[in-house]
């Protein structure tokens, strides 16, 4: 429970610049979620503020105090690794029983099992607690991992694609799990996906990276509908945002060369002749897949539409966005 | 979860299998046998040729080895009151009376304390040089590492003369701590080699778990790297303790009474006329006992997969 600011944190690991000059503050009680591709510079930036890696420059406060030169266990945050999660020699209750017992906290044994038991139960592992660590399928250990980051009640929650590893069915039980925590905790949490509805869904920030610098941030909504460059653009949107060059439609305003249109700023039945070259049928939603002269372009459709392979229809853009040579919008 | 499955070799390969292990296992015990079995022979059937398979089983070796025995005049030998002890009578049957103790169980002790000792020093100093090793950014780090294998590179014999002379100024010859030592630096490269590819093999992202569990460094070590090395510490241990015990050029040029070890010890047990050999076999058969015992309580270790199936891929 604590306001994380981030100043001018630049990280090299040899010659590989990781983090280059990343400033940002992370609201008390916000639910931030880092996007941006492998090697954008994520998982650096929660293994700075955790304390497993010092920063070359920068600062790092927590709750307005400098936590730079303190060790990890100082800083009182939790971390759910993606992977090695557990603690192969003890068995899951012990595993997470392990943060309890550190000698920072070192809670009594009832405590101890009480919220053990606590946590098992949220995470549904209850009947493995006497399970070697090693003896779990992965969303089982993936599970105990998260939940030997709940049994704590740290200042900061640190998370690198703690969901990845997990069928859609548990994902989705645990999102709402994690984000009913954060409600009742109120607790700051810091989360990496590549998943859209996670960061649509459980983000009050999002942060776009991209090759270590920090390009936008913002709500989920801002970076959805008001992203500042194609780049950000195309971090989220499923399907992508279809990006053509700015005269496919016609007469661009001045300085632009790209034109940005999410699937659903594709509007039907007037303008250019487009050919539907595929039609997904996804359940909730239809997805047309289009040709227009030598673009390919990808929109939705109602549920239940008639058009099949090959017809030919017609099609204009709706609100769409602008970006110029370096891909910045205009 | 990294299950395999291999493909179920055929009736024939397991017979082959099963006739190539046999073969090599009775090849690898038959001298084992002849000085277990030797041990428990007379002086007589064990030079006797051809070999004696099936012998009349004596104690007189063990008695031999555990004892100083005095020839006496036939005279005084007919006025001896009879033997009091089973032990005894083996001397009398030979001809001659127990003169006190031999010196094999002191020699055997020392065994046991410069053994264990060096055995318990190379592997506390490994694992923590190891460990340094592994994940600290060491200065010259890989000309470290070539520099303590260098040591292994000669047989640790020819640097004798220089030992035996600084042994001798530093009083340290025919020392406890001057044996446990020197098989101690002798071990160690062994160690810590053997030991940081261990380490290397256990993820980091555990350390860094613990330290954010609230541990420092040194209680992740011992928490979460010790228990997860287990394995490779048993197996070093192992190859330690075998080296230390069995050494004999050192053992014989630096120890001659206090320290020495039983190596030394056991080919000059003298008896009649010559050589003992039930008891320098006897010997060596009690001398087999502990790395036997020691390496049978690690066998579990040996034989388990390092953090097997704990990483999710």
């Amino acid at each position: 429970m604590a306001e994380v600011s981030l100043v001018g944190l630049t990280k090299s690991y040899g010659t590989n610049r990781a983090l280059a000059d990343v400033s940002m503050t992370i609201p008390d009680g916000a639910f931030v979620v880092l996007l941006g591709p492998t090697g954008a510079g994520k998982t650096t930036t929660l293994r700075l503020i955790a304390g497993l890696d010092r920063p070359d420059a920068g600062d790092i406060r927590i709750a307005g105090a400098p936590v730079t030169a303190d060790t990890p266990a100082q800083r009182d945050v939790a971390m759910v690794f993606q992977q090695y999660s557990l603690y192969p020699h003890l068995t899951v209750r012990e595993n997470l029983a392990f943060p309890l017992r550190s000698p920072v906290l070192n809670w009594p044994e009832a405590e101890i099992t009480r919220k053990v038991g606590e946590v098992a139960e949220v995470l549904r592992i209850a009947h493995k607690l006497d399970n070697k660590a090693t003896q779990l399928s992965g969303g089982e250990m993936q599970r105990v991992s998260i939940g030997r980051a709940l049994v704590r009640n740290p200042r900061i929650y640190l998370m690198d694609e703690p969901l990845s590893s997990l069928d859609a069915k548990l994902r989705a039980d645990l999102r709402i799990e994690l984000k009913r925590i954060h409600a009742e905790l109120g607790a700051t949490f810091l989360y990496v996906t590549h998943d859209q509805i996670e960061a649509m869904t459980m983000a009050t920030h999002v942060g776009v990276l991209d090759a270590g610098r920090l390009v936008q941030f913002g709500t989920p909504r801002e970076i959805y509908e008001n992203p500042v460059s194609a780049y950000v653009a195309s971090r989220l949107g499923q399907p992508r945002i279809n990006l053509l060059p700015a005269d496919a439609f016609g007469p661009a305003p001045a300085g632009a060369v790209q034109i940005g249109l999410r699937p659903e700023h594709v509007r039907i039945g007037e303008g250019q002749p487009a050919t539907v070259r595929r039609v997904e049928r996804l359940g909730d939603q239809t997805r047309l897949h289009l040709t227009m002269g030598p673009h390919e372009i990808v929109t939705l459709t109602d549920p239940h539409t008639a058009l099949a392979a090959g017809a030919q229809i017609s099609i204009r853009p709706d609100t769409p966005l602008w970006f110029d040579a370096s891909g910045n919008r205009t | 979860m990294s299950a395999y499955s291999i493909t179920e070799p055929t009736r024939r390969s397991k017979w082959v299998a099963a006739l190539l292990v046999t073969l090599y296992t009775v090849i690898t015990l038959l001298p084992l046998v002849w000085i277990i079995s030797t041990g428990f022979k007379s002086g007589q059937d064990s030079i006797s040729y051809p070999p004696k398979v099936v012998f009349q089983p004596s104690l007189e070796g063990y008695v031999n080895l555990f004892t100083t025995r005095t020839r006496v005049s036939s005279d005084e030998f007919g006025n001896l009151p009879p033997p009091a002890t089973w032990y005894d009578e083996i001397v009398r049957d030979q001809g001659m009376v127990i003169a006190g103790p031999s010196r094999f169980g002191e020699r055997f002790l020392n065994s046991v304390i410069i053994g264990f000792g060096s055995t318990f020093l190379s592997i506390v100093l490994g694992t923590l040089a190891a460990y340094a090793f592994s994940r600290f950014k060491v200065p010259l780090k890989d000309d470290l590492l070539f520099f303590i294998l260098s040591t292994r590179m000669m047989p640790p014999i020819a640097v004798a003369i220089p030992i035996f002379l600084m042994y001798r100024s530093l009083g340290l010859s025919d020392t406890h701590l001057g044996m446990i030592l020197l098989y101690t630096a002798v071990n160690i490269s062994l160690a810590v080699w053997l030991l940081k590819g261990f380490i290397d093999e256990i993820p980091r992202e555990y350390e860094e778990a613990a330290l954010i569990d609230g541990y420092t460094r040194f209680q992740a070590f011992r928490k979460v790297v010790l228990p997860q090395a287990a394995t490779g510490i048993a197996s070093t241990a192992i190859f330690c303790l075998i080296f230390a015990w069995n050494e004999y050029a050192f053992a014989v040029l630096l120890t001659s009474g206090t320290a020495q070890t039983a190596p030394p010890f056991i080919p000059t047990i003298i008896g009649v006329g010559g050589q003992d050999w039930p008891a320098v076999a006897a010997g060596a058969t009690i001398f087999l006992l502990p790395v036997m015992i020691f390496t049978i309580l690690l066998r579990k270790h040996l034989l388990r997969g390092i953090t097997f199936g704990a990483v999710r891929k």
